[in-house]
């Protein structure tokens, strides 16, 4: 819906404005940021902010009255899109009927304030950015209001602001569109009055989405829909196993079709593969499968499930690195056998599968480059494609395409896929390449939600509460060997496999968490709420567990033992206990209730779900959920993220819910042998219970995953009588 | 088919023996009501059920089976895995608005992506159907009897039957299915289409004798 | 390579292609409409539905030498038909997309539905639908759009 015109338009007013701008202020400061780019990963809070806020950068006013809103996130379904602006615009008094917003290319102006990288992830894009983009509206109002206090030669307190327009004393009204010029050469005020919450027009109210008209009318593109003149299409045949390399190739047959350009081997994250590149997808695709390659798989190991299995199993009966030590070691063994159960847990490796297949286009012109990629990582891939091209990171142009979904799987800290694109558009010099994944190369590509087994021993005391607990998790790090190990890794122990588990909110004293982090020759990956997927379905299912050998309802249970100071949970249990109780006590016979609740990115959610069985798998009938995340700026977000999320979450429970390995190889080709849910195995019913709250906004993309696994299998146990350990759900 | 327990037949074949075996035949086809139609040739019945047995193989192999089925949804592969992207049986067995059997099946095989095509490609109904509920494929008595009933199958007789093993164009498929995703050719029947005609013909003119229910 | 006469949303368009290109492509990179999308490329999805003579069909497996003369609507098109106008305005007015990439397969599903039956009921709503793939999971909005498009229908 951005008219061309406007864009290319507002690209040069941009270019002047920004230049202006930070000329005017610290002079060469946004240049050098690029200098300073640490592999920053995360380094707490020592990541820069870029002190200079031309709000230029983020907002534009048009002479025709149109707000531009540049938004420093991908859009990738969270509708960042729209409640970023919509904060802004509140601060600012726009007419929200006049905004139009935009995703940020690649500038240092737009990393997130806590990381100090371009990026979503984390469920950070509100929490991290919700007060800088207060400050952007409330600074561009101040300019305004410079602007007409200077033309009427008033005193800016005399002027109050409403709907993009500036009301001075004695009936005088400047719209903002023709006080813009004047305002852009006002200074950038270092403070600016923020509104209180009882001001706030747009933020807390359910406004639609922005970008739901071009997603229904087929008008939006996407990184995969990219056009541009001269344009090619690139595949790459990967190893069958990671690492693989290749050893010959014979590409007669390839070459042989009509429309295909080059075919050509090419070095990957890890070994090497083949790019061919054509007119068109389909004769790209088709050459793909004519190729005749022969793989070294020598030297590399060829994961296999059942091995992996064997060995996660014997690993998790050992002491690991320890994560957390409270309380007593010893406490468990001098707890009657009796009073104690170990119960072993089995995760597998999950793909991401966004619905909008891996892409990136490069063009690469000798001394820039340019690159469009439905990005959750501007900054790495901007960098990985500047290194490949032998540029520097601001000598490539790098535009932030809508994409597809994402899930963490367009978070890659190698940044593989731009990496490919770069490689053959360096090439390909002059020609822009599109390089495209097929959901092939996805499903069997890596990058995975990594396997894990868990092992916990409990000791019970008399008041049926956990005395001891000790906990093993086994599964691959995430971060080791990447920029950002450092932060994440203590003592050996890969916090992104334990939390949810180490940082439990349960009050247990006698508390010992510990980790393995085997190397595994499988590429893994975050995937929507990273470890709380596999931690928060152990701690909720035994907490279940506990709950029925102590014969208390496990609402009641969760409260004794939630530590006291737990305030969100405890207000999103209390909310969902009395939301679901018109129901949760009268359900029909076949149903079952299960309950289930979790914190995690700063975010509170409880779950009640009624399930039966139908055709040996759950239905979930109905699910309430309550969810403290703080201030929700736009409820209407929240509510959709929460109803969606909870759906995405039972991914982990679908039949073919598991990438698995036989000799090296992915055994699932597609979404045939790895299947998501569809409408029928997704909650029929959701209603989403927003704890009223003024307190500083956190994320909402991750936290409803992590509920609805335990919950529906907790219901199933009151259904069959067996607990359910082992995920994927097989047929019950 | 002749149960021992029917001594109520035991007089007339007594006299009937007397006046030839194919006479004899003929009364206890003419006896036992499940059978639909007088012989209309030579061959024995032990022929006849060797025969049925050929073209049970046939109709129990994954090409055919997989659309007879007892279920409202049809199967796919050779695993005979129930049909992926929750496909329905619909009313008719065609699917349901907006996820038909031709919302993918073509009149043809796209062997360039990988789906199996023919003409009207659509389930058979449920009274064809030769799985119990549990998808699995009926005992051969059962199965025999599904098809030689003519309340269930379309009113078909015998020289029906074998014109549509021979002509019928969704049946000629199973020997032409096209490739799969990956490339590969799909599995055949056990025999070729040419020998279950024979095997169809050799069993009709025995009198479509079906094996006793165990 | 073959030429071929198509009819797409009520124009004729002349395309130059292997016979063997999915319609789906054909559609995309030939004619550059890109609504329709490409999620998988077996028909497991429901990402590339269009629709043949008003059948909803899986674009990405049927090669463009078995369309024949059959009219082709997309989603660039489907607004012109009144139920495809309502379809849309109650996925705008539910506020249904999330990342949005199946939505155009799922309106199309949904039109083809609403079009043979325009009073579902939630197990028509599931079962025809029941092949588009949402990995958002935006299912129980799509549920309350498609009621909500019933209903203005009358």
């Amino acid at each position: 819906m951005r008219p061309a015109t406007l864009l290319e338009e507002r690209s040069q007013i941009d270019r002047r404005g920004f230049l202006r701008v930070s000329a005017g202020a610290a002079g060469g400061l946004l240049v050098s940021l690029y200098i300073d780019l640490p592999a920053f990963a995360l380094e707490g809070n020592q990541a820069q902010p870029p002190q200079v806020y031309p709000p230029d950068a983020f907002v534009h006013i048009t002479p025709d009255g149109k707000i531009l809103i540049t938004v420093n996130r991908l859009e990738f379904g969270q509708g960042v899109q729209t409640a970023l602006p919509m904060i802004l615009a509140d601060e600012m008094d726009a007419d929200w009927s006049q905004v139009i917003a935009e995703l940020a290319p690649a500038a240092d102006v737009y990393k997130d304030p806590l990381y100090g990288i371009q990026m979503v992830g984390g469920s950070g894009s509100i929490a991290h950015s919700f007060e800088q983009y207060r400050e952007l509206g409330a600074k561009t109002r101040a300019m305004l209001i410079a602007a007409a206090a200077d033309r009427w030669h008033v005193s800016p307190d005399q002027c109050r602001t409403e709907n993009s327009v500036v009301y001075g004393p004695g009936n005088r009204s400047a719209r903002y569109a023709e006080l813009a010029k004047d305002a852009a050469r006002k200074p950038v005020p270092d403070k600016a009055r923020l509104k209180t919450p009882s001001e706030f027009r747009l933020v807390g109210q359910k406004v639609r989405r922005l970008d739901s008209r071009p997603k229904c009318d087929g008008s939006q593109k996407f990184g995969l829909d990219l056009d541009l003149p001269g344009m090619k299409i690139a595949v790459v045949a990967h190893p069958p196993v990671f690492g693989g390399r290749v050893k010959s190739l014979d590409d007669k047959d390839a070459r042989a079709i009509d429309g295909v350009r080059e075919v050509f081997e090419i070095p990957l994250a890890k070994g090497s593969g083949v790019a061919v590149v054509a007119d068109r997808f389909w004769t790209a695709k088709q050459a793909r499968d004519r190729l005749q390659i022969d793989w070294d798989l020598s030297g590399i190991e060829h994961p296999d499930s059942s091995q992996l299995w064997n060995r996660y199993k014997e690993l998790v009966r050992t002491s690991g690195n320890v994560a957390v030590s409270r309380g007593d070691e010893k406490a468990l063994e001098r707890i009657s056998p009796s009073n104690r159960f170990v119960a072993e847990y089995e995760f597998p490796y999950l793909a991401h599968t966004p619905m909008e297949p891996l892409n990136a286009t490069v063009r690469f012109n000798g001394d820039r480059g340019e690159a469009w990629v439905p990005s959750q990582f501007q900054t790495m891939d901007q960098m990985a494609i500047a290194e490949v091209l032998g540029l520097r990171p601001e000598q490539v142009t790098f535009h932030t395409e809508f994409a597809g979904g994402g899930f963490g799987r367009r978070a890659t800290i190698d940044s593989h896929v731009a990496r490919e694109a770069a490689v053959i558009a360096k090439r390909l010099r002059g020609t822009p390449v599109k390089l495209v994944w097929t959901r092939e190369d996805d499903v069997r590509g890596g990058y995975y939600r990594p396997m894990h087994a868990h092992r916990v021993e409990i000791g019970i005391s008399r008041d049926g509460m956990p005395a001891a607990w000790r906990h093993v998790v086994v599964g691959q790090s995430i971060v080791a060997g990447t920029p950002f190990a450092e932060r994440l890794i203590k003592n050996g122990v890969d916090a992104l496999t334990v939390e949810g588990a180490a940082d439990t909110s349960y009050n247990i004293s006698n508390f010992h968490v510990s980790a393995h982090n085997p190397t595994v020759n499988v590429p893994v990956l975050w995937w929507r709420s990273v470890g709380n997927t596999h931690t928060a379905f152990v701690m909720e299912t035994l907490i279940d567990e506990l709950a029925t050998r102590a014969k208390v309802d496990p609402i009641i249970y969760r409260r004794r033992l939630l530590k006291p100071d737990a305030k969100k949970l405890r207000s999103a249990l209390d909310l969902m206990d009395e939301k679901s109780a018109s129901w949760r006590n009268k359900l029909p016979k076949g149903h079952a209730l299960g309950i289930s609740c979790h914190e995690c990115f700063g975010t509170a959610v409880a779950c009640a779900v009624d399930v039966s069985i139908e055709n040996k798998r759950p239905k979930i009938h109905r699910a309430t959920i309550a969810v403290n995340c703080g201030l929700a700026v736009n409820p209407l977000t929240v509510e959709s993220q929460f109803q969606a999320g909870v759906g995405f979450g039972v991914t982990q429970l679908m039949t073919n819910g598991a990438i698995t390995f036989k000799d090296g190889r992915v055994e699932q080709r597609n979404f045939d042998g790895y299947t998501p849910p569809y409408i029928a195995d997704a909650p029929v019913n959701v209603d989403v219970h927003i704890v009223p709250s003024t307190d500083a906004p956190t994320g909402c993309g991750e936290p409803p995953v992590p509920v609805i696994s335990p919950a529906v299998v907790n219901a199933l146990a009151k259904l069959t009588g067996k607990r359910y350990r082992s995920l994927p759900l097989a047929s019950l | 088919m002749l149960s021992n327990s029917r001594f109520s037949i035991r007089i007339p074949l007594v006299i009937l023996i007397a006046t030839g075996t194919w006479i004899a035949l003929a009364a206890s086809v003419a006896i036992d009501s499940r059978e639909s139609k007088k012989p209309n040739g030579h061959g024995n019945r032990a022929d006849g059920l060797a025969a049925w047995q050929k073209v049970y193989s046939v109709l129990t192999s994954p090409r055919c089976i997989n659309c007879h089925t007892a279920t409202n949804y049809p199967q796919q592969g050779d695993d005979r895995h129930r049909h992926f992207a929750h496909v329905m049986r619909g009313p008719e067995g065609k699917g349901v608005p907006g996820l038909n059997c031709i919302s993918c099946h073509q009149s043809e095989n796209a062997d360039s992506t990988g789906v199996p095509g023919g003409p009207n490609w659509h389930l058979a109904p449920l009274s064809m159907r030769w799985q119990d509920a549990n998808d699995r494929p009926l005992p051969s008595a059962a199965v025999c009897r599904a098809i030689t009933d003519r309340s269930r199958n379309e009113n078909m007789d015998g020289q029906a039957l074998l014109k549509h093993h021979e002509e019928a164009a969704l049946v000629l498929w199973a020997w032409r299915p096209g490739l799969r995703p990956d490339g590969s050719m799909r599995t055949l029947p056990p025999l070729s289409h040419a020998e279950f005609v024979a095997a169809t013909r050799n069993w009709v003119e025995a009198g479509m004798p079906c094996p006793p229910p165990k | 390579m073959a030429t071929y006469q198509l009819n797409v949303n009520g124009q004729r368009k002349q395309v130059n292609v292997d016979p063997s290109t999915p319609l789906l492509w054909v559609l995309r990179e030939e004619l550059k409409m890109t609504g329709t999308k490409y999620g998988c490329g077996i028909s497991a999805c429901g990402a590339c539905t269009v629709h043949l003579d008003g059948i909803a069909t899986r674009s990405c497996v049927v090669p463009v030498s078995l369309v024949g003369n059959r009219s082709i609507v997309t989603i660039e098109g489907i607004s012109s038909d009144p139920v495809g106008r309502a379809v849309q305005d109650a996925w705008v007015d539910k506020d249904v997309v999330q990342c949005g990439y199946c939505q155009s397969g799922q309106i199309m599903s949904a039109v083809a539905l609403l079009k043979a039956t325009p009073k579902p009921t939630e197990t028509n709503i599931e079962e025809s639908m029941g092949g588009n793939l949402c990995r958002c999971a935006t299912y129980v909005r799509i549920r309350e759009a498609i009621n909500t498009a019933s209903r203005q229908l009358k």
